[in-house]
């Protein structure tokens, strides 16, 4: 159980990495993407939007953690 | 050669370059303080190994259907490269601080120096595992974008090749200079690789989830400058950070 669990620990370091949040809005704005494409919306405009305001967010956050010390 | 395959090869050689530099330091350090016969036979499982995962999840990847391959592989590029980048707009406002691989083999080198001899299969063991957790961890992230950015351009052989030219690159420079490599721009490879795989990233989780790209493949060279625009942006934004984070503790 304990190496199941490293395991796990290991990939998700190595994908998602220190900010969960860039993670979870790249799959809604992939998500939104594929239901705007399928309902004949155009859609390819979300995901570069999402990925510039996630980046900027998370900078911020990491920002404001690091001047705040 | 194509536009996107260019991208690729020069990708997978830069990530593959900066992730060998920083392997390099390890293996110089125990090698230098332990022992380069157990040195060598780490490094060469650790490459064994990484040539293994290539061998095997390269030629499965192909396999999966494109537009899922490009919707999932593509999705979870992203994810990695976003990783790349953050990191990378972080170290260059001064939010964290710069690789140094002048420092970082120091600290191998002590450490190597105080590590008690333990000898197995004929080999200084601490040098062997040193060297091949080393070598295979920084050689993962390579192999990684190797299956998944070659995956998505069904040539994951070009991806290999970049990756097997900066492996020899690195090595033989290395081994003339016999010391690490600091003053390859390491930051400044890492911001580049970071920009290359978001910007793949979008566009094939894009074009796997269905959207239309508007001219098409070369819409990349759009999202490439957006990418771009967008980091330096944010680097201008946030500048005159200051760096907090030990060296050590940013090998990533």
């Amino acid at each position: 159980m304990r190496w199941i669990v490293g395991f796990g620990r290991f990939w998700y370091d190595f994908i998602v990495g220190d900010d969960w949040m860039v993670a979870v809005v790249v799959a809604i704005a992939v998500g939104v993407t594929y239901a705007l494409a399928h309902a004949d919306v155009t859609a390819w405009w979300l995901l570069p939007v999402a990925v510039f305001a996630v980046l900027a967010v998370s900078v911020a956050r990491a920002a404001a953690k690091v001047r705040g010390r | 050669m194509h536009l996107h395959d260019a991208l690729l090869f020069l990708a997978a050689f830069l990530a593959s370059t900066v992730e060998m530099v920083e392997a390099l330091t390890i293996v110089l350090a125990v090698g230098v303080t332990r022992s380069w016969r157990s040195t060598g036979w780490g490094v060469g499982a650790a490459v064994g190994a990484l040539a293994v995962i290539v061998a095997v999840f390269g030629p499965a990847i192909n396999r999966l259907p494109i537009d899922a391959l490009r919707l999932i592989v593509g999705t979870i590029l992203l994810i990695f490269g976003l990783q790349w980048l953050r990191k990378a707009i972080l170290r260059a406002t001064g939010l964290k601080a710069l690789h140094d691989e002048d420092a970082i083999f120091q600290e191998e080198v002590a450490e190597a120096k105080t590590a008690s001899h333990v000898e197995r299969a004929g080999l200084d063991w601490y040098a062997f595992t040193v060297a091949f957790k080393g070598v295979f961890l920084e050689g993962l992230e390579v192999a990684f974008i190797v299956v998944t950015f070659g995956g998505t351009q069904r040539n994951v052989p070009l991806a290999a090749a970049a990756a097997g030219a900066a492996l020899v690159l690195v090595l033989a420079v290395g081994a003339v200079v016999h010391a690490p490599l600091s003053r390859v721009p390491e930051n400044t490879l890492k911001f580049g690789v970071g920009v290359m795989l978001t910007s793949f990233g979008i566009f094939w989780a894009g074009e796997g989830a269905g959207a239309d790209w508007p001219h098409g493949d070369l819409s990349l060279l759009g999202v490439l400058a957006f990418v771009v625009v967008a980091s330096f942006g944010l680097v201008a934004a946030f500048r005159g950070g200051r760096a907090t984070v030990p060296a050590g503790e940013v090998a990533a």
